[in-house]
């Protein structure tokens, strides 16, 4: 182990960073894991003592975008290290090797490190027509998938197509994708970082997590851990005091836009969707949508391409809420509201379900959270 | 005669299996497959056509910007909304930073390790990769010092075995010519361009929330208010922010990019010879520097046949056909026809061999791709046929730096139509825009100073103030080349979607008379030293910047079942 310790020391030092660097990273990363700070030296003690685990990268029905996402890692720039940390040992988007050549680097890891290797898979697992939809090297995904996922210590399902489905398996389903968990039932130590893409913070929170304590974190019933899909976005908003006030944006570009108003007419999904974005923000906290002026999309939930669609059409309305409601009560009875409609349906759905090519009309509103004419929003959006 | 299959074909986004036949040291004869399909087009069929954008941008996660903005034009089109200024300027910016971003990933990330051999740096004296690097550039982190910091770095990587991302590679392969100390340069800026490239896409974190999958589109304009007073708009301090993004990426461009790109090209110049593939170029046109339909367009739109640069042509969508002889879909009329994007049809028919397979049937149906045509012809699209379209019309900063790029490598403007061409029209396409992205932002800027602050064309917003039945076409020039969305929408809701892609131009099989596509045609010639390590395949095809997953589409008019596919 010493020599582990040396190596990284002499990394950090290559690099230009200090040890003081080092540890305000960890500090950083007791807050992205919502873990006290007095844990952070526990975090730099055991990544400095950490041999480096060995990880693939596998891609699927995916666009990339989370292997763009692992790319703008950096936050502080150390962050990089720790992913070096890793030795990633095949990511067909950026590794060298091609062909058998890349092939054979997986396959070597899959045999020598059977059972101590960390799996990332990207995009959903075709499982229609015989697997012909997605080949790699002659092989279908499935194969693959059951193959590497299989053999693994742990199989992180990165971004919502290989945590959910996502976009591939979106109703009508063309090519019967599932996502990993359903393609390859079993799996043990599956951890679902679904969001469209995943936030790679998210992603170092996780193996940090992962390197600190030698097992995973505590996860939701969607099997995401709770330190990133914790709370719901609407809960940590910015703009949840105008929510609270029934300060709308009306129109793109309007005043209420312009002074950063609440977007819940204009579609947002920011009440049922779980996830840390404006705790910790994109591209090393520069932004995030609802920061730049647009509704959240529901992204990191599963079948939201389904259930959040049509993204500008708003969440159903609820007792109490609305422009002409008395201010004092609408923050209370609406979080009420949107409570129940979630627990009424897991998710609320709007306007058509598209079920294997035939729209079906589906619950616009659940009962439970039915508006009285007086009450409701004078615009009820676009819902037919 | 040796079989040569290159799957996966690394270092692109998707996936894309290469197979040739190599003789006498080189390519007689080669066939481009895609091996993924998701059907994203009928996944829209019956949706809001304002939602479309968001699904459509996900078809690919590296040009993550593409998607939506052809999807938002063809929805104006169609309603006749019509975009303010101030979102044809953020959209520019949006584009233009996108294709500075995604061409310097390229080179670095993507495709220098085909010519840059990372243990040869080893070998390299700090001191001479100083003097080398000195020598081509001004740029300040060029010290012995800081070459022999990143030697050591990557001997750190060597020695302890783990290679990850660089292990099993062709190092050592013959046909890597750069003496070690260019190789170290190279490294470091490899290194370099990984931080440049996630400091410099902050940009579209302002512009669009977050990147990858900005989250600002809107149909009829963008969603990021403007107002130079207020904390939740694009304001004095998101603007002062982007210039400084912006006049550091025309730096990184300017002292790095370009002086690596010409001298790594200057060892290898018999790449000029290899790879001109089919010699015809089409240009959709891009950067509308005015609005309405008429606006000029910064780099113009055309057609180039047969490398004959004194002629081009106006572009006309009505030529544009594709075709499915070589795809695994069927036609009802036959698949020796090809059909307009409005009237194209996808009954998707897998005949290829049942996983796990050795080779595909290159003789039928091989690829997830069709074969688009324009006129009859195969067309090249991406920077290559921008900067070729461009320099033909006249536009002078592109001739300027044209001449500039073929005077320092002292070759003719033939060399132009070749692999190592359409890697210097790529970085000559980065200068002209990371040039011309901070007019398009003091344009914003005096626009929110005199007080316009429309983003939306609201009045189209509502979807009962569309037409009950309408049509329409988005063009947009991605960093991989023309792209266009055709959208029929009815009573509110997509009829059918279509999208005909840059991908889908250069890596698609061959078509009814036997045309090979632009990879394809590009790789016959190539050299081969070793079968076994065919580098110079990966050389030409990385050279169009491969994008698979964008390329792969399929359009279902008549509401078909989906999954009658035959495997046989």
């Amino acid at each position: 182990m010493a020599e582990s310790r040396n190596w990284f020391l002499e990394e950090l030092e290559r690099r230009g960073v200090s040890r003081r660097d080092f540890l305000g990273f960890c500090g950083v990363m007791t807050s992205v894991l919502a873990l006290p700070k007095s844990v952070g030296a526990q975090i730099a003690e055991a990544i400095e003592n950490k041999e480096k685990p060995t990880l693939v990268w596998l891609e699927f029905q995916d666009c990339a975008g989370n292997s763009e996402s692992f790319l703008r890692a950096g936050r502080p720039n150390v962050a990089d290290i720790i992913l070096d940390v890793l030795s990633v040992d095949y990511h067909e988007t950026i590794m060298a090797a091609a062909g058998h050549q890349a092939e054979e680097a997986l396959a070597k890891v899959v045999e020598e490190k059977a059972g101590a290797y960390i799996v990332v898979v990207e995009g959903s697992i075709p499982t229609g027509a015989n697997g012909v939809y997605c080949t790699i090297g002659g092989k279908a995904a499935i194969d693959i998938a059951r193959e590497v996922c299989g053999g693994a210590a742990a199989t992180i399902a990165i971004g919502t197509c290989a945590a959910f489905g996502g976009l591939p398996a979106a109703a009508p389903n063309p090519t019967g994708a599932l996502s990993v968990a359903d393609a390859v039932p079993g799996l043990k130590n599956l951890i679902n970082l679904p969001a469209c893409p995943a936030n790679v913070e998210n992603l170092v929170g996780l193996v940090v997590y992962y390197l600190t304590f030698n097992r995973f974190p505590a996860l939701d019933k969607y099997r995401r851990p709770l330190f990133a899909y914790g709370k719901s976005i609407h809960d940590n908003c910015e703009r949840r005091a105008h929510f609270d006030a029934g300060q709308y944006v009306e129109d793109w570009g309007d005043e209420g836009h312009r002074i950063g108003y609440c977007l819940y007419k204009k579609g947002c999904k920011g009440p049922v969707t779980f996830q840390n974005c404006p705790n910790i923000g994109w591209n090393e906290n520069t932004n995030w949508p609802i920061g730049c002026g647009h509704p959240c999309i529901g992204c990191a939930e599963p079948d939201f391409w389904d259930k959040m669609t049509p993204f500008y059409s708003h969440l159903p309305s609820f007792p109490g809420f609305g422009l002409h409601s008395n201010v004092d009560k609408v923050g209370i009875l609406a979080t009420a509201g949107v409570a129940a409609a979630f627990a009424a349906h897991g998710f609320v759905q709007l306007g058509k379900r598209y079920m294997h090519g035939k729209q079906v009309e589906a619950a616009v509103e659940p009962a439970a959270a039915e508006p009285s004419k007086q009450s409701a929003p004078e615009e009820k959006g676009d819902q037919s | 005669m040796t079989h040569v299959v290159v799957d996966p074909v690394t270092r692109i986004e998707g996936h894309l299996r290469i197979e040739a036949e190599v003789d006498g040291g080189a390519v007689q004869d080669a066939w481009s497959s895609s091996t993924m399909f998701r059907g994203i087009e009928i996944i829209l069929k019956g949706r809001d056509p304002r939602d479309a954008w968001a699904f459509t941008q996900r078809i690919c996660g590296v040009c993550t910007t593409v998607h939506a903005i052809a999807s938002i034009r063809a929805v104006e089109n169609a309603i006749g909304a019509e975009p303010p200024p101030n979102a044809r300027l953020l959209r520019n910016l949006i584009m233009a930073s996108q294709m500075v971003q995604d061409h310097v990933v390229h080179f670095y990330h993507l495709h220098a390790l085909d010519w840059v051999d990372i243990v040869s740096a080893l070998s390299a004296d700090p001191g001479a990769t100083a003097s080398l690097a000195q020598s081509i550039s001004d740029w300040p982190l060029s010290s012995e010092r800081y070459f022999a910091g990143v030697a050591e770095r990557v001997k750190g990587f060597v020695e302890r075995g783990q290679l990850g991302p660089f292990g099993n590679a062709y190092w050592g392969h013959p046909a890597y010519r750069l003496p070690p100390e260019a190789n170290l340069m190279a490294v470091a800026h490899y290194l370099e361009a990984l931080d440049w490239q996630r400091e410099f896409i902050k940009i579209h974190a302002y512009l669009g929330g977050k990147n990858p999958h900005l989250q600002s589109f809107l149909v009829g304009g963008q969603a990021t208010p403007l107002d130079l007073n207020q904390q939740a708009s694009i304001n004095i301090t998101t603007i002062a922010a982007m210039q400084q993004l912006i006049a550091k990426a025309k730096n990184f461009v300017e002292k790095v990019y370009i002086p690596d790109l010409l001298a790594v090209a200057s060892f290898y110049k018999d790449w000029a010879g290899y790879g001109s593939g089919v010699g015809n170029y089409l240009v959709y046109g891009e950067f509308p520097d005015g609005d309405g339909p008429d606006a000029p367009l910064f780099l113009p739109s055309g057609v180039i046949r047969n490398q004959d640069l004194s002629t081009v042509e106006p572009f006309d969508p009505d030529k544009v056909t594709e075709y499915v002889t070589h795809s695994w879909y069927d036609y009802d009329a036959g698949n020796d026809q090809g059909l307009h994007p409005f009237d194209g049809e996808t009954n998707p028919n897998y005949t290829g061999p049942q996983p796990p397979y050795d080779r595909l049937d290159t003789d039928g149906a091989y690829s997830w791709l069709k074969s688009p045509r324009y006129d009859g012809l195969a067309m090249e699209v991406g920077p290559l046929s921008r900067m070729l379209v461009a320099y033909a019309s006249g536009h002078e900063r592109v001739q300027e730096l044209v001449g500039f790029a073929l005077g320092q490598l002292g070759v003719g403007p033939e060399a132009l139509f070749s692999t190592l061409g359409r890697v210097a029209a790529r970085g000559i396409e980065t200068l002209v825009l990371a040039e011309k992205l901070d007019g398009w932002l003091s344009e914003l800027a005096d626009n929110m100073g005199r007080g316009d602050l429309a983003i939306c064309d609201n009045s189209k917003w509502d979807p009962s103030t569309w037409p009950k039945e309408c049509t329409g076409a988005g063009f947009h020039e991605a960093p991989r080349g023309a792209l266009g969305h055709w959208v029929h929408i009815k009573d509110g809701e997509i009829a059918r979607y279509q999208c005909v892609v840059p991908s889908t131009w250069n890596a698609g099989p061959r078509d009814a008379m036997g045309q090979p596509g632009p990879y394809e045609a590009a790789l016959i010639g190539n050299p081969v030293e070793n079968p076994e390590q065919p580098l110079e395949i990966l050389r030409t095809v990385h050279s169009f910047d491969p994008c698979m997953a964008c390329g792969v589409h399929v359009l279902d008019p008549r509401g078909r079942e989906l999954v009658k596919v035959r495997v046989q």
